[in-house]
């Protein structure tokens, strides 16, 4: 094989151990990751594909009597701030706003 | 043909009932269907925006189930609005709602009240591969000392295959930080959203591991599952980024369980 193959084969070889060694020891999730995995653990206990088994998927109470949540359709221009992306930021100062452009 | 099944002048394309009765579930501006109609044919546009309502309600919630971190991000309103339009303009093509919503990711990046939040895109992409991930089939991972016991002379000649869950995704932002911070229940902190950030999504036993990848790591995976060797995968990133992390990126690759056969090459 070519001189380049062989060289990449040890680089290979090397970076495998080294995956290997450090996954003995590794935590390999950050603290966010960690508490992400938990709550995606949660989250399979109640999923949309168990939603999904259900007709009437506008909630509790609503159903086929004309009781259902009511789709809002007006307030659709008043966008109010209120998750987190006003802690989410770009470097350029510029940062999550709701407000229409 | 069933004779008890009286079909109005009014009937869909198809002459079916449901074809002429669905059209305007998803669009306000028609009118009630006329074969739709109360006791002694009374008109009845009450009773069919019960279910106009109805699917909008259900499938803006079946989104919401599916993006939670995007929601969390925006806040319930901003959502909803924005999950509405997305409704309005791509109404679902199977009865499986937990396959809906795949176009939301791109409706997102194309929507005009989400641009000054450029990573939002991509964390509801995050979030799709985690419910894909979450269906996938299933497929026992390969353990940690398969890898180890490739003959290390070998070991670029091998291919792989990688688990039926397993998805990548690139950001130009940080995704995953945003998209695991807002999948936690404690409270978000500050994120700086430049970084770039690669990761994987896995499901190697029955729950969903998303992963963080070195830069490079997704263009590996995306290059073993094309099929090519270990050895020209990582040529192949290597000779784009000299800097790659290969270690860090097999490390990523073998602990989340991406791997679920080792072929080797032939002997040469």
């Amino acid at each position: 094989m070519t001189v380049k193959s062989a060289v990449s084969s040890a680089l290979l070889a090397s970076a495998m151990a080294t995956a290997l060694a450090s996954l003995a020891s590794a935590a390999p999730l950050s603290k966010a990751e960690g508490e992400a995995a938990v709550a995606a653990k949660k989250e399979k206990c109640y999923g949309v594909a168990l939603k999904g088994q259900n007709d009437c998927a506008a909630g509790p109470g609503t159903t086929c009597q004309g009781s259902s949540t009511v789709d809002f359709q007006g307030n659709a221009w008043k966008f109010v701030r209120g998750g987190t992306c006003a802690s989410i930021t770009l470097p350029n100062g510029k940062q999550g706003s709701l407000k229409p452009l | 043909m069933r004779s008890d099944i009286r079909i109005g002048p009014s009937a869909g394309n198809d002459g079916s009932y449901a074809s002429a009765f669905a059209p305007g579930l998803n669009d306000p501006e028609r009118q009630t269907p006329a074969l739709v109609s109360g006791p002694g044919g009374k008109k009845a546009v009450k009773r069919y925006n019960v279910y106009r309502n109805n699917v909008t309600v259900g499938l803006i919630d079946a989104l919401a189930a599916i993006y939670p971190a995007t929601r969390r991000i925006t806040g319930d309103e901003f959502f909803r609005a924005m999950a509405r339009f997305h409704i309005r303009q791509t109404p679902p093509k199977s009865p499986l709602l937990f396959d809906y919503g795949r176009d939301f990711p791109d409706f997102i990046a194309g929507y005009a009240y989400a641009e000054a939040m450029p990573w939002l895109a991509d964390t509801a992409r995050i979030e799709r591969a985690w419910l894909d991930a979450y269906h996938a089939a299933d497929a026992e991972p390969l353990p940690p000392g398969a890898f180890a016991s490739i003959p290390p002379e070998s070991l670029a000649d091998v291919s792989v295959a990688l688990h039926p869950s397993t998805r990548v995704v690139r950001s130009r932002y940080a995704a995953l930080t945003i998209f695991a911070a807002n999948r936690s229940p404690e409270p978000v902190g500050a994120i700086n959203a430049a970084e770039a950030e690669e990761g994987l999504i896995t499901r190697p036993d029955l729950d969903v591991i998303v992963t963080r990848l070195p830069a490079g790591g997704a263009a590996l995976i995306e290059a073993l599952a094309a099929g090519l060797t270990l050895g020209v995968a990582m040529a192949t990133v290597l000779a784009s980024d000299p800097h790659f992390d290969i270690a860090a990126a097999l490390a990523g690759i073998v602990e989340a369980g991406a791997v679920t056969a080792l072929s080797p090459g032939d002997a040469r």
